[in-house]
């Protein structure tokens, strides 16, 4: 119920219609997704979590692009593709939607471990690569906007423009 | 005290078992009562002369008995069989069992390594181990640590172990390793990760170091002698493996080596291919990249290299060159040749004459392959031996941040490392392979120690107009065509088993071990074991009876892409997620089934 009700608005074009929205739960869910604002190509929630945007033509951002490329060349061997997951790692696209923002980064960085008779789960820390690090927040819009059906699997096919903004940024990161 | 009175045992029985090592894996292997080298023998034919079981009776197999591994990851190779002893092998962390036939598989012993699990995050795709080698009363295990273990045969205990590489720096361990001699021949993996690929020999006795040969750098490293190793009937000259490369990008090259072993006692070589060049971003290594991508055949001795040839110079692909050389004896043009077959990841069959390096064959075994369209084979032509690149598919031509599509195959390969098997009956190949293709967007990636170091974007989807993604081939080396090819949903990643009786053997993604007729393909019988199978299928006698076991435990690289299912890129919107996932067909868990015909 919880997913079809997400599924519509999602499909709507992620404008939120929070007034169709009937529970507190629904409301967060939703507000860790709508986008407040724009800047410089990015997309926020009201609290200041990076967020993606798609148009009604199926147009994403372009953080969500970019994250789409980042996710299939750093993450994908593991957690398969299209954040759908794989034999030995949980579908991305859900713990975006899950998690909390600031848990997600930190995961990322710090790594996590869950081993013991049944299991031999390992994420590796990613805090020390710039192939992943600078293209975080990339990386999880793509797999937010996977995780809630707002994009089907496979390459998006239309995007908006990299930003001069986002173009420095990444130089900035990845040189600095 | 225990182990100082191991190794003192072992320092006053070396002289022995140095004489007799070669032989006792030629003693072993050629007892087809046995299953002594994961690879079936030496050359890798993976047949056996066991004909109890043919293709008359195989349709009456049943479950004779059946293993629980405990573990959940990906299951590859296969079991050993020695005298009354099986030995069984698991992915991390790498847990070993003796099973006594004598008494329906009780555990005689168990082996599990204490490993770091920070381990298995840098391996590239699952934990996958291909399984236990045996010498001279010895269970060999390469850990996925990269610890080589020797064990007691007989006991468990640890005679010997070796550290072969770094986890930290993405050194990891995946393959099996082979006894040759008074030496073992060890590989690495960590393509992914930057490492420089190396294959390295120990003692048998005591594990020291014999000589390493790395697959690029200075010509004392990759142990070439560069006026009498050759490319093609060419010597290689100075510093090949250091002036196909721009600056110190050889020190992260790749060219890892995690395939399969073969040795020819005769000429006293071993055979293997290597890996891609690092990274996946064809831009940032200008060259041809010597000598990954390359098969090489080796002095057991001395490692010295006696000729090399490169399938896929400047590789745009991830085609590794790692999978099995098949060594055979066949008439080819009205000669008896000594042969090397190697179905390659690229989509080449290829067969060479293993004493020169002479290139004979080179034909696509699967028709999706588009990237090329064939490999020069005039002698006299300045590309001699190189394949002919498709402008449209060249990711080094489409330059950085540009997706290349729909590329065949896909970087799995038309074949991984899923082992052919070959027999001598009916001169066939029989090839496990994969029909799916790609989109590559290499982009410019920086190099940490010990993080991946990949550089292209991919998606994987099954060629235009087909829905299956894996076919099942025979396949004429001779002349380089395909006789029959039998259409899997899946992906085929698990290694084929001939046999004398007529049959040959394979498993499928779904969990089916699959009987074919091995004149027509002609299916014959099916079970479908407890989870997907990418183990190998092999063979064995017992009491008189000739049994047929395989892992299943789906997992491996088949369990990243297929385990979601793969989607066409180019469909439109809605239509994504049509192809089977194999989620819908297998969960994990891995299981030896063993197969016999009913009493």
């Amino acid at each position: 119920m919880l997913k079809t009700t997400r599924t519509i608005l999602t499909a709507i074009g992620t404008i939120a219609i929070l007034g169709s929205v009937t529970s507190a739960t629904q409301a967060q869910e939703a507000d860790k997704i709508t986008v407040a604002y724009g800047e410089d190509g990015k997309y926020f929630t009201e609290d200041d979590v990076p967020t993606f945007k798609v148009a009604e033509d199926g147009t994403v951002d372009w953080p969500t692009y970019e994250g789409f490329r980042r996710y299939h060349s750093e993450c994908h061997v593991c957690h398969g593709p299209d954040g759908e997951g794989s034999t030995y790692a949980p579908a991305l696209k859900e713990s975006a939607v899950d998690m909390d923002y600031y848990d997600f980064l930190e995961i990322v960085a710090g790594g996590r471990q869950v081993v013991g008779a049944a299991d031999n789960s390992v994420m590796p820390e990613f805090g020390t690569n710039k192939n992943v690090m600078c293209y975080l927040d990339d990386i999880y819009v793509y797999l937010k906007a996977r995780g809630s059906d707002a994009i089907p699997r496979g390459r998006p096919r239309k995007k908006e423009a990299k930003t001069d903004a986002i173009r420095e940024a990444q130089t900035d990161c990845l040189e600095g | 005290m225990k182990r100082i009175l191991t190794g003192a045992a072992v320092l006053l029985l070396s002289s022995s078992l140095t004489v007799t090592a070669n032989e006792s894996v030629l003693e072993a292997t050629g007892n087809s009562a046995q299953w002594a080298i994961q690879t079936g023998d030496y050359a890798n034919t993976r047949f056996s002369k066991l004909n109890q079981i043919t293709r008359d009776n195989v349709g009456d197999l049943q479950v004779a008995w059946s293993f629980s591994t405990g573990v959940l990851r990906g299951h590859e190779g296969s079991p050993l069989v020695i005298g009354d002893v099986m030995y069984v092998h698991a992915p991390f962390p790498n847990t070993v069992y003796a099973l006594d036939l004598n008494e329906d598989g009780k555990i005689i012993w168990k082996y599990e390594p204490k490993q770091d699990p920070n381990v298995i995050p840098v391996m590239c795709c699952d934990t996958v181990n291909r399984g236990l080698a045996y010498a001279d009363g010895k269970i060999f295990l390469h850990q996925a640590d990269t610890t080589v273990v020797a064990l007691d045969e007989k006991t468990g205990e640890v005679v010997w172990s070796v550290v072969n590489g770094d986890p930290s720096k993405g050194e990891t361990n995946t393959a099996t390793v082979m006894p040759v001699k008074d030496k073992v021949i060890v590989g690495i993996s960590g393509g992914e990760f930057g490492v420089r690929g190396s294959v390295t020999a120990y003692n048998i006795a005591d594990g020291s170091l014999a000589w390493r040969a790395y697959s690029m750098g200075p010509d004392e490293d990759i142990l070439v002698d560069p006026e009498n190793t050759t490319h093609l009937g060419k010597p290689i000259g100075t510093d090949s493996g250091l002036n196909t490369w721009e600056g110190d990008q050889w020190k992260i090259g790749g060219g890892t080596t995690w395939g399969w072993y073969s040795y020819d006692p005769e000429l006293n070589l071993i055979y293997y291919g290597s890996g891609n060049p690092s990274t996946w971003n064809p831009a940032q290594r200008p060259g041809d990249n010597r000598w990954s991508m390359t098969i090489m055949a080796r002095d057991a001795d001395t490692g010295i290299a006696k000729w090399f040839y490169q399938m896929t110079p400047h590789d745009e692909w991830d085609y590794d060159g790692i999978n099995e050389m098949i060594l055979t004896d066949q008439e080819i043009g009205g000669e008896m040749r000594k042969v090397l077959t190697h179905f390659d990841r690229n989509g080449f069959g290829y067969t060479l004459d293993r004493v020169t390096g002479e290139l004979l064959v080179a034909e696509l075994f699967d028709p999706a392959v588009n990237w090329t369209t064939g490999v020069d084979m005039d002698p006299n032509s300045e590309t001699y031996g190189r394949p002919q690149v498709v402008a449209q598919y060249s990711t080094e031509q489409n330059g950085e941040d540009v997706n290349s599509v729909g590329i065949c195959p896909a970087a799995l390969g038309s074949k991984d490392q899923q082992p052919a098997a070959y027999s001598p009956k009916t001169e066939l190949f029989y090839v496990p392979t994969n029909h799916v293709c790609m989109d590559y967007e290499p982009f410019h990636v920086s190099y940490t120690a010990g993080q991946p170091y990949v550089g292209a974007t991919l998606s994987m989807y099954p060629p235009e107009g087909d829905s299956h993604m894996g076919n099942f081939i025979a396949w004429d080396g001779k002349t380089g065509s395909i006789k029959w090819s039998i259409d899997e949903q899946f992906s085929v990643w698990s290694g084929a088993l001939a046999t004398d009786g007529d049959v040959v053997f394979y498993g499928t993604l779904e969990g089916y071990l699959k009987a074919v007729d091995a004149d027509t393909g002609e299916e014959l019988y099916k079970f479908k074991t407890p989870s997907g199978i990418i183990g190998n299928v092999m063979t064995y006698e017992h009491g008189g009876k000739q049994y047929v076991a395989v892992y299943s435990g789906v997992g491996g690289w088949a369990g990243i892409g297929l385990a979601a299912g793969l989607t066409n890129s180019t469909d439109g919107l809605g239509a994504v997620g049509g192809y089977a996932a194999l989620s819908d067909y297998t969960a994990l868990g891995g299981v030896l089934t063993v197969f016999a015909l009913p009493n």
